[in-house]
C-alpha cells in the first residue's frame, strides 16, 4: 500500500499550485500557506460470532483551495484482514461546501483491484457531512458510494454521530461477491466523549447488511448477509 | 474642483506645519526577543519587546520626529511593527509586503522615522504571521502640541489582551483541522427541547431549520476560547491598580489589543465619560459601559468620589471571562467582581437579509426577534455607547461629497476556516484604487455571522453615524455586526497601498484582507481609478 502511494503523494504535493505561489510572494504573510489535519479512528469488538477491529483514516494537506487527502479504512475478522481500502485523491474547493475529488483508490483485501475514482465531498444543509463517489475499477467495472453522518450534541462534549453509507454497483461479479444495483448499506452511530478535540473515546453500534445477488453470493459463500457489531475505540486528531 | 484645491492646500498646510516649529526628536530602541515568560505560572514561551509583555508605552509629543529603531532578536523568526492608527509614510507603516518593507529579519534592524502629525492613545503591533497573539503590542501615547482639550489628574494605559498558552500557529492550526475546535458552548439537544418548551415545536423546528440550512452557527460569537484575559499583562489574580485620591478626575486610555476578543467595558460605582475614540477627541459623551471592538482605543474620565477599590471589568463577548483590573486610593484593594453575564445567542436578524433571500426568496420575513449580538445583557437603565453617539469634537476638515461609493463585502466560510474580502481572500495583485485627494464612500456589507472590526491603515475613515458631515467621528479602526452594513467616508489624502483588514487575528490570516492604494497626485484621475475599481468588482462579484 505504502510503496504504491507515496510516489503519488509526492508528485501532487509537487504540483500543488499553492506552495509555488507561496514562494514567490515570500514577503506577504498569509498567502499559499499549507495546513493538515489528520483524524484517526481504530476500534475493537464483537459481532455474534467474532471478534472484530476496523480503522479509519481520513487526512488532508494543503491550503483552502488545494488539498490532497489520504483516506484509509478496513476491518479485521478474528485478527484476519476481511477488506482493506486506501485513496490517495486531489481535492479541489469548487463551491462554498463543497470539494471535487479524482484521485486512486486501492484495495489490497479483497482482490487487490485499483479504482479510478471522482467524487465530491462536502457539508449539506443542516451540517450533513457528505460524500459521494464514483469508482472505476481497472477491469473496466463501475460502482459508487455514498455516505452522511451528522452530529447531534448531547452536550457539547459528549456527541452522537450517526451514519448511513450505500454502496452500489452496474456489473455483476460472482467473483467479487457483488451482484447489480444495491449491493450492501450500513448505518451507525458513533457516541463519542470529547476530553478534546483531540482525543476521544467513543463506542460504535453499526447494522450492516447486503442486498439482492450479493446477499446471495455471501450466503453461498457461508457468510451471513447482515451483521450487526459494537466497537469501542478512540479518536483522535493531529 | 476649487474646493478639492483648497483641501488639498489645507492638508499640506498641517503637514508642513510642525516642520516649521521646533520638532523634537524623540529616540526609541525596541528589541523584539522570544523569551520564556510565567504570566499564567506556566513557562511558556513568547515574544517580548525590551524584555516585557506587553511591551512599554512608547510616549510622543505632536510635532516629534520619531526615531524607532527596532531590533530583531529572534532566531528564526522575522517580524515587523505596525504603528496603529498613526499617519505616516507607507514604508513605515510597517505591514510586510507593502510599500517595499520587506520585515526585519532575525538579527537585523530596521529604523523607523517618521513625524508624528497628530495626539491621542493608539498602540503598535507585531504585523507578522500571529506575533501579535504572541505577545508584540503596546500602547502608544501622544501628548497634543497645544493644551490638552482633556484635563485629567491622572492618566493610565488600560490595555487589554487575550493571552494563549498555544502558539498563533498551533490555534490557526486548529481553526482550520476544525473550525470548531474551540466552540464548547454550542447549542445540544438540551437547548433544542428547551426552545421547544418555550416556543412550540413547530417555530423551534423551524429557527433551527434556518441555521441548518444556512449551515450556520447561533452560538458563534467568538471562534477562539481558552484565553487569559490581561489588563496590562496581568491576570485578574495580579489585579493591575490604577491609585487615585477620592475626588481627582483619571483618565482611562482603554486599547483593546486582543487578537480575537471583543469586550463590553463597565466600571461598578463609576459613570465613564467618553472623551476620544480611536485617539481621536470626540464631545464627552457620558456611558455606563462601552462595546470594546479588536484595536480600538477609547479615553474615558472618571471621577470616583469614594475612598474604596472600583474594579475594571471587561468582559469578553462570548462569557468566557473577564479581564479585571482595579482603581483604588491605595494599592492591595479589590472592589467587588461582577457576575457574569448570560451569553447571547445569536438570532436570524444578525443574519445578512439580502444573503437569506438570495438563498430563499419566500423566507418569512416577519416576526424577526431583536438582534443577538447587540445584546449586552445589562440591567435596565444601563447608558451603552453606540457609535451613533460619537461626534467629532473638532470639525472636519473636508465635508465634500463622496463622488462615489466603494462596496466591500465582508465574506466567510466557518466550515473551511476562510474569510474573505468581496469573495477572495487574501490577494496581493489585487486591490481598492482611488486617486490622489479622492473623496469616496465605503460600504462595508457584513455577510457573516459575525461582527468584524474593519482596519485601514494609513488614514482615518470618517464613521457615518447620523451626525452632521463636520461632526463625524474619525475612526482607524471599525466594529461591523453580524449581517449589518455600515459606511464611512474617506478623503484619500495619503499616498501608499495601504492594508484594509479584519483585526480578528485569524480572520485576517485566513483570508480577510485587502489592499486600499492610494495613487500619487497626478497619475490617476478620480473616473479611472473608480472604472478600474469597477473591473476588480466585477471579477468579485461573480
Amino acid at each position: 500500500m505504502t510503496i504504491m502511494t507515496k510516489p503519488l503523494v509526492i508528485a501532487a504535493l509537487m504540483a500543488l499550485p499553492g506552495l509555488s505561489y507561496a514562494a514567490e510572494n515570500a514577503t506577504h504573510d498569509h498567502v499559499g500557506a499549507t495546513y493538515h489535519a489528520v483524524r484517526l479512528e481504530t476500534d475493537y469488538g464483537r459481532t455474534k460470532s467474532a471478534d472484530t477491529a476496523s480503522w479509519d483514516i481520513d487526512a488532508w494537506i494543503g491550503g483552502d483551495t488545494h488539498k490532497l487527502k489520504l483516506i484509509s479504512e478496513g476491518e479485521l475478522t478474528d485478527g484476519d484482514i476481511e477488506h482493506a481500502e486506501v485513496w490517495g485523491l486531489y481535492s479541489r474547493n469548487i463551491a462554498t461546501f463543497w470539494d471535487g475529488q479524482i484521485g486512486v483508490r486501492y484495495d489490497a483485501e479483497p482482490k487487490g483491484h485499483t479504482y479510478l475514482t471522482v467524487g465530491v465531498e462536502g457539508l449539506a444543509p443542516y451540517f450533513f457531512e457528505t460524500g459521494a463517489h464514483l469508482f472505476m475499477r481497472d477491469d473496466g467495472a463501475v460502482s459508487a458510494r455514498l455516505r452522511q453522518e451528522n452530529e447531534w450534541l448531547l452536550t457539547n462534549r459528549l456527541i452522537m454521530q450517526p451514519y448511513a453509507e450505500v454502496n452500489l454497483n452496474a456489473r455483476e461479479d460472482a467473483l467479487t461477491g457483488l451482484g447489480t444495483g444495491l449491493t450492501s448499506a450500513e448505518i451507525g452511530v458513533q457516541t463519542r466523549y470529547e476530553f478534546s478535540r483531540r482525543f476521544a473515546p467513543y463506542i460504535d453500534l453499526r447494522y450492516e447488511r447486503k442486498f439482492g445477488n450479493t446477499a446471495d453470493f455471501a450466503r453461498s459463500n457461508g457468510e451471513k448477509p447482515e451483521s450487526l457489531s459494537l466497537n469501542a475505540g478512540i479518536r483522535w486528531l493531529f | 474642483m476649487k474646493h478639492a484645491i483648497l483641501a488639498g492646500l489645507l492638508v499640506w498646510g498641517l503637514a508642513l506645519m510642525p516642520a516649521t516649529s521646533t520638532a523634537e526628536t524623540r529616540e526609541y530602541t525596541l528589541t523584539i526577543a522570544r523569551q520564556d515568560v510565567t504570566i499564567t505560572g506556566e513557562k511558556l514561551s513568547k515574544i517580548t519587546v525590551n524584555g516585557t509583555l506587553p511591551g512599554p508605552v512608547l510616549r510622543f509629543a505632536e510635532g516629534d520626529d520619531a526615531v524607532i529603531h527596532v531590533k530583531n532578536a529572534m532566531k528564526t523568526e522575522a517580524t515587523s511593527v505596525h504603528w496603529h492608527g498613526l499617519l505616516l509614510p507607507g514604508l513605515m507603516d510597517g505591514a510586510p509586503g507593502y510599500n517595499g518593507f520587506k520585515g526585519i529579519k532575525p538579527g537585523e534592524t530596521f529604523t523607523y522615522r517618521f513625524e508624528i502629525r497628530q495626539s491621542g492613545t493608539y498602540w503598535y503591533h507585531a504585523h507578522t504571521l500571529g506575533q501579535e497573539q504572541e505577545g508584540l503590542y503596546a500602547g502608544i501615547i501622544i501628548d497634543p502640541k497645544g493644551p490638552d482639550p482633556i484635563r485629567a489628574d491622572r492618566d493610565y494605559v488600560v490595555l487589554l489582551s487575550d493571552f494563549s498558552r498555544e502558539t498563533s500557529g498551533q490555534i490557526l492550526g486548529n481553526l482550520k483541522k476544525s473550525s470548531e475546535y474551540y466552540q464548547y458552548n454550542r447549542r445540544t439537544l438540551g437547548d433544542f427541547f428547551r426552545d421547544v418548551r418555550q416556543q412550540g415545536f413547530s417555530k423551534a423546528l423551524k429557527t433551527s431549520g434556518e441555521w441548518g440550512r444556512m449551515r450556520m452557527l447561533s452560538s458563534d460569537l467568538s471562534d477562539v476560547t481558552g484565553y487569559h484575559f490581561l489588563i496590562n499583562g496581568l491576570t485578574k489574580d495580579q489585579n493591575w491598580t490604577g491609585i487615585f485620591t477620592p475626588g481627582e478626575k483619571v483618565r482611562l486610555r482603554f486599547i483593546n489589543a486582543s487578537a480575537m476578543t471583543m469586550y463590553d467595558i463597565r466600571i461598578p460605582g463609576l459613570k465613564m465619560t467618553v472623551v476620544a475614540a480611536d485617539g481621536q477627541p470626540v464631545v464627552p459623551v457620558e456611558v455606563d459601559e462601552f462595546r470594546f471592538g479588536n484595536a480600538e482605543t477609547y479615553d474615558v474620565i472618571v471621577e470616583p468620589k469614594d475612598d474604596r477599590a472600583y474594579t475594571i471589568a471587561a468582559e469578553s463577548l462570548d462569557r468566557e471571562g473577564f479581564a479585571l483590573g482595579t482603581l483604588a486610593p491605595r494599592v492591595g484593594l479589590r472592589g467587588d467582581i461582577p457576575a457574569q453575564r448570560a451569553r447571547a445567542i445569536l438570532t436570524m436578524t444578525d443574519m445578512n437579509m439580502e444573503l437569506m433571500m438570495r438563498d430563499d426568496p419566500d423566507m418569512d420575513m416577519s416576526d424577526l426577534p431583536d438582534s443577538g449580538w447587540a445584546k449586552t445583557g445589562a440591567p435596565e437603565g444601563t447608558t451603552t455607547l453606540s457609535y451613533r453617539d460619537l461626534k467629532s469634537l473638532t470639525p472636519q476638515t473636508d465635508t465634500r461629497e463622496p463622488t462615489r461609493d466603494i462596496t466591500v463585502r465582508l465574506g466567510g466560510n466557518m466550515e473551511r476556516y476562510i474569510w474573505t474580502i468581496n469573495g477572495k481572500t487574501f490577494d496581493p495583485a489585487d486591490g481598492i484604487e482611488t486617486a490622489f485627494n479622492e473623496r469616496v464612500r465605503i460600504i462595508y456589507i457584513n455577510e457573516t455571522m459575525m461582527a468584524h472590526p474593519v482596519h485601514l491603515h494609513g488614514m482615518f475613515v470618517q464613521l457615518e453615524n447620523g451626525q452632521s458631515t463636520a461632526s463625524l467621528p474619525n475612526k482607524h479602526t471599525l466594529i461591523v455586526p453580524p449581517g449589518q452594513r455600515a459606511s464611512v467616508l474617506l478623503t484619500a489624502n495619503e499616498v501608499g497601498t495601504w492594508p484594509l483588514h479584519c483585526h480578528l487575528l485569524y480572520h485576517m490570516s485566513s483570508g480577510m484582507m485587502t489592499s486600499f492604494i492610494v495613487h500619487e497626485q497626478g497619475t490617476i484621475a478620480p473616473s479611472e481609478a473608480s472604472s478600474a475599481h469597477k473591473e476588480a468588482g466585477h471579477d468579485h462579484h461573480d
